[in-house]
Order: C-alpha cells, then sequence, then structure tokens
C-alpha cells in the first residue's frame, strides 16, 4: 500500500505541475462573463462567418470622416495630385507637433529624422535607396497621394493614419524639406 | 553486397571531391579576374544609395534586375536611359518604350545628376556583383544535421522519467518482499543509527503535541495551496500561447527600432490597439523575402534558423495572397489567425487610447520589455488590483490642458496636494470601468 501511496503523490504533483502550463489560458470563473456576446474586435466569427473586420461599404462615409481618396495610384493620378490637391489644414504649431510625433511613428525607420533617407533600417541596409527629400520635386499634393497610395517600394499608410494625420504629416515634411534645402 | 555499399561510398567521395576541386578552381579564378577596388566601392555605393530601392543584382524588384546589365544593353544607351529616360522614350527609342510598356508604365525617376564617371561606376559594380570575402564551400554532408534537432516535447520525457522512477521503486521493493518470503530474515544486528531512527519514529507517533501541530501545518498548506489557485482563476499572467507565424517581437521593434504604434497604429484612438492588418507587414515584407543570413530566433523549445525564418515570411505571402516570383497580388487572401493573449473580462472597459494618446503611457508599462521578446507572453496580471495600483500612484500631467484647469485646482485643494493622481481624478470610481 505504500506504494500506491507514493503514486497518488506523484500524479498529485504532476496535475499541480501541468496548471503551471504557460501554453494554455487560465480556466475562467462563469466564462459568460468574460467572453463577448457581441463581436469581438479583430473576431473570426462575424457576420455569416465572416471575420469582423471588414471594409466599409463602397460610397459610404463615416459620420466626421471625410470622402474616400479618389485620384487613382497610376502616373496621370500622381501628376495630377502633385499639381492640383492642396493641404485643407492651416499651418500651425499644433499640427505640426503632432505631424512630427506621426512622422517619428511612420516615417522615421526610413526616411531618417531630418528626411534625408538616413533612418535606422536604411543604416541598417534592410532598405536601401531611400530618397532624400531634398532630392525629389515634392509638392504638398504629391507627398499625400504617394502616403496614400505608397510609391515603388514604399507601401500604403493610409489604413495607419487618419485623414487629418496625414495632412499633418504632409506639413511636417514640407518643413523638413525646406530645412534640407537650405 | 558490402562491395556494393562501398563502391557507392568511393564514387560519392570521387565526386565530392570533383565538386570540391571545381569549386575551388572557380573560386580562384574568380578572385583572378582583377578588381578594380576603388571603382567597385563607389559604384557600389551609388548603387546602394540612388537604384537599390527599386533594382537588385540577381532578381526583379520594382525594376527589372541589373547583374550583368552591360551585357544585355549598350553604354550609351544605358546612359541615356539613367540620365533621363523620359526624354529617350519621348525620342521614340523602341528598347526604351518595350521596357516601359513591360513594368505597367512605372516611371524611373531621372538622374540628371550621375556624372559619366557615376554610371560606369555603377555598371561596373553590377557586372563585378558582390565580391564575396570568404569563399563558402559547403558539403552535402553537413546540410543534414539540422533534420534531427526537433526531438520529443519535454513533458513526454517528464512523464517517462516518471514511470521509470515509480517503476523501479515498485520493482525494488517487490523484490524485498519476495526475499522475505522465501525466508531470509531481515540481518538481525542492525546499525545503532537506525535502530535509534526507529525509536525517535515511534516516539513521534505517541507525542500528541507533534500531532496537533502537524494538524494545524497541514491545514494551512491547503489553505495556502487552495486560495493560491482560486486566485489563478482567469489570471492569465505569463500566458505565451503558439502563434500561427514566430513572429519576434525582438527583431521588428528591438533590433530594427519600429515603433510599437507602426503596427498597433488604431492604439492612439480606439479602445483596442489593434492586430496589424496583413498590409501593414507587406509594407516592408514586399521587399524583405529574407531575413539576413546570421538570423536565429531562439524560442525556448526550439531555435529557428534563416530555413526556416523565410518561411515564416512566406506564411505572410500566402495570408496576403502575394505572389513573391512575379511580384503582384493574386487577391486570393487568408486571414492570419493570430491568437489572443491579452483578455480583459467582458464586464471591464478598458481604453488604450485613453492611455496611449491621454495619459502617454508607455506601451511597455504594461506590456512588459516587448521589444526583448522572441515570442510574446503576457508581462502583467492584468487584476483589477494591478489597474488600481498604478492608478494611485500615477501622477496625471495637468500641464497645459486649459480646459480642465479649473477642476484640475478645485481637486488639488481638495486633496491639498499639488499632483493629482488618477485615482484622485476617479479613477477608483466603479462605474469608470464597470457599467
Amino acid at each position: 500500500m505504500k506504494n500506491f501511496k507514493l503514486i497518488i503523490a506523484l500524479v498529485i504533483v504532476a496535475s499541480l505541475a501541468s496548471c503551471g502550463d504557460k501554453r494554455s489560458p487560465q480556466i475562467q470563473y462563469m466564462p459568460d462573463m468574460y467572453e463577448s456576446t457581441p463581436y469581438d474586435t479583430d473576431a473570426e466569427n462575424g457576420l455569416n462567418g465572416n471575420p469582423v473586420n471588414r471594409k466599409p461599404v463602397a460610397g459610404t462615409i463615416p459620420i466626421g470622416g471625410h470622402p474616400a481618396y479618389d485620384i487613382a495610384d497610376t502616373n496621370e493620378g500622381y501628376e495630377k495630385a502633385k499639381a492640383d490637391l492642396k493641404n485643407p489644414l492651416e499651418r500651425n504649431e499644433a499640427n505640426l507637433a503632432n505631424g512630427k510625433a506621426m512622422y517619428t511613428i511612420y516615417c522615421t525607420s526610413c526616411h531618417g529624422k531630418k528626411g534625408d533617407g538616413n533612418g535606422h533600417l536604411s543604416k541598417t541596409e534592410k532598405f536601401l535607396g531611400i530618397p532624400n527629400y531634398k532630392d525629389r520635386d515634392l509638392t504638398e499634393g504629391s507627398i499625400y497621394h504617394v502616403l496614400m497610395h505608397g510609391k515603388n517600394l514604399m507601401g500604403s499608410h493610409s489604413s495607419q493614419l487618419t485623414y487629418k494625420e496625414r495632412w499633418q504629416i504632409v506639413q511636417y515634411v514640407e518643413v523638413l524639406r525646406a530645412d534640407l534645402l537650405k | 553486397m558490402k562491395s556494393v555499399a562501398l563502391h557507392n561510398r568511393l564514387t560519392s567521395l570521387l565526386f565530392k571531391s570533383i565538386t570540391f576541386l571545381l569549386l575551388f578552381a572557380f573560386t580562384i579564378t574568380s578572385n583572378a579576374q582583377d578588381v578594380d577596388e576603388a571603382r567597385h566601392k563607389e559604384g557600389r555605393k551609388l548603387f546602394k544609395s540612388q537604384c537599390a530601392s527599386c533594382h537588385k543584382l540577381d532578381k526583379k524588384l520594382i525594376g527589372p534586375k541589373l547583374g550583368g546589365v552591360e551585357s544585355r544593353r549598350e553604354n550609351d544607351w544605358l546612359k541615356s536611359w539613367i540620365k533621363n529616360n523620359a526624354a529617350l522614350r519621348a525620342s521614340g527609342d523602341a528598347d526604351a518604350i518595350a521596357i516601359y510598356e513591360e513594368y505597367n508604365g512605372s516611371v524611373m525617376t531621372a538622374f540628371p545628376a550621375l556624372t559619366d564617371q557615376n554610371i560606369d561606376d555603377i555598371l561596373y559594380y553590377t557586372t563585378v556583383g558582390e565580391i564575396k570575402k570568404v569563399a563558402e564551400v559547403k558539403l552535402e554532408g553537413t546540410s543534414t544535421d539540422g533534420a534531427t534537432g526537433g526531438g520529443a516535447p519535454s513533458w513526454v520525457i517528464m512523464i517517462l522519467a516518471a514511470a521509470i522512477i515509480v517503476a523501479f521503486i515498485m520493482i525494488a521493493s517487490l523484490l524485498k518482499q519476495v526475499n522475505e518470503l522465501k525466508g531470509n530474515k531481515k540481518p538481525e544486528v542492525q546499525s545503532n543509527l537506525k535502530r535509534d531512527l526507529q525509536e525517535l519514529w515511534v516516539g513521534i507517533q505517541k507525542n500528541t503535541f507533534l500531532h496537533v501541530l502537524f494538524v494545524i501545518f497541514a491545514l494551512l498548506m491547503s489553505a495556502y495551496v487552495v486560495f493560491g489557485t482560486l486566485f489563478s482563476v482567469g489570471v492569465d499572467q505569463g500566458y505565451q500561447p503558439v502563434q500561427p507565424i514566430v513572429f519576434s517581437h525582438k527583431i521588428h521593434a528591438g533590433d530594427n527600432k519600429i515603433d510599437c504604434q507602426y503596427c498597433h497604429s488604431s492604439a492612439k484612438h480606439s479602445k483596442h490597439s489593434g492586430i496589424p492588418s496583413v498590409n501593414v507587414c507587406m509594407n516592408c515584407h514586399k521587399s524583405i523575402a529574407e531575413v539576413a543570413d546570421n538570423t536565429v530566433v531562439v524560442l525556448e523549445d526550439r531555435t529557428l534558423e534563416k530555413a526556416e525564418l523565410d518561411k515564416e515570411i512566406a506564411k505572410v505571402y500566402r495570408a496576403a495572397g502575394w505572389d513573391a516570383d512575379k511580384l503582384e497580388y493574386t487577391g486570393d487572401t487568408k486571414p492570419i489567425k493570430w491568437v489572443r493573449i491579452h483578455n480583459l473580462p467582458d464586464f471591464v472597459y478598458f481604453n488604450h487610447s485613453q492611455h496611449v494618446t491621454v495619459a502617454g503611457v508607455q506601451c511597455q508599462k504594461c506590456h512588459g520589455p516587448v521589444e526583448e521578446m522572441e515570442e510574446m507572453y503576457q508581462h502583467s496580471p492584468l487584476t483589477m488590483g494591478w489597474c488600481i495600483d498604478c492608478h494611485r500612484q500615477t501622477d496625471v500631467d495637468l500641464k497645459g490642458n486649459e480646459y480642465y484647469a479649473k477642476i484640475h485646482e478645485q481637486l488639488a485643494k481638495k486633496y491639498g496636494v499639488e499632483k493629482v493622481t488618477a485615482a484622485q481624478l476617479g479613477g477608483l470610481e466603479c462605474g469608470k470601468c464597470h457599467y
């Protein structure tokens, strides 16, 4: 019988040890209070078996939103944006400050703090040939167009930034470019 | 059979040595060709800074591959194309128009600033290619070590070890019993120490005080275990599920210094920090199809090297529907089913933007040193006590917030402090988070 006790002890130790398994979540007391009845953001089980995240219905604008950017991602579109598109924001401290903050998050990795193309990823040769802003003929329209659609190896950053933030970045990039051209 | 095996081995040895010799000869010839180091260096520098954003030497990127381009085009044509390709196309040059059409009319930037000498240096670099300092000769035999690296998971080994120990103990006691049944009596004379221990044990068994002490101890222990178990219900600190793609935050946020919010971009405006959609991955991985040569991801149970990591990037391509050879989207997308780690219960409200944008709290404060994590895990307990502790300690930055200036002043007066904590601002009220 002594062995029997030993086996029981071993089983208990083993079961306690398996509770510390970090690959599976802990048990939940009353899971219906943890798991949301409404759809969770990013969940896979949305309407009709589709993931919850869907693209907005074409042609709709959210409240407080702006009409979709309709200049096409073509050479003609680029020229059109370059010539016609104007920044709707007024140039002031607040806009520039947030433009700088957003630029630091989304652009510095490649374009560098000063916009000279010497970002961390450029220095470590992960991305090569990032142009210096002063070497390119940029207008506020063309900067915005490239932010929306991307250009060559640069991808579109429209999903990560709001309408206002994009124009604030445009403002800040123009300031950087003016500094580089000095 | 033996002679055949020997023969096979001899042949393969012969083949290997021939290959080796050939490789050796090749490296010698490639080294023997005179490389003008200065020109090569200059050309490489120019290529990396001006051309590499769209061209690679060995494969197509945005534009065609440029390795050995001199053998395919005339030098003069290349010069006029590089300096101003639009003008060349306008002049009606058939080749120029053809290549423009082939790449769907993506315009190459004009480089009027490059001199003829610059262009010659670049072309020289494209012809010579990268100079490898160390000729890497790898024999076939060496590549098979990786295959045996898998092994059984550790828990199987643990269970097996436990079973073996139990079996040993059982066998030992059985042998002892058999021995006794056979009539082999225990030796009469026991050592002094053993007899003393036996007497001590008898004494302990008869002592009531010790019995009481033991019961109290057992009760305390079991209470500790029970409460410990109860308090861990629903607390997932340290939870580290296996994700569908081995994504290393250490490489992305640590080594490459990409800002957290570059990918988790909704943290600044929304309740959720958001899991990036694959288009965000593709912003970089469109051109990065392979990890750098010496990249290693060390997980607890396995180590991934370049070959395995490249397959992980291929998973991103599959999700995005990106054809890495043709460099275009196929439209056949498959969402990546990431496993959620941080999950607050439905009965508590938490908002990322309030903490990230309004309070300016660093991501690491709650999520821990993510930039050092090869594999993501939950750093904080995410319990209510943990929230409250932080609210009690965190001073609210009251500067530059004119809208609330008056109420901030009143609060500071009420509590007799200069700096108001999040708790004093209402960070302890039940209804702020539970409603």
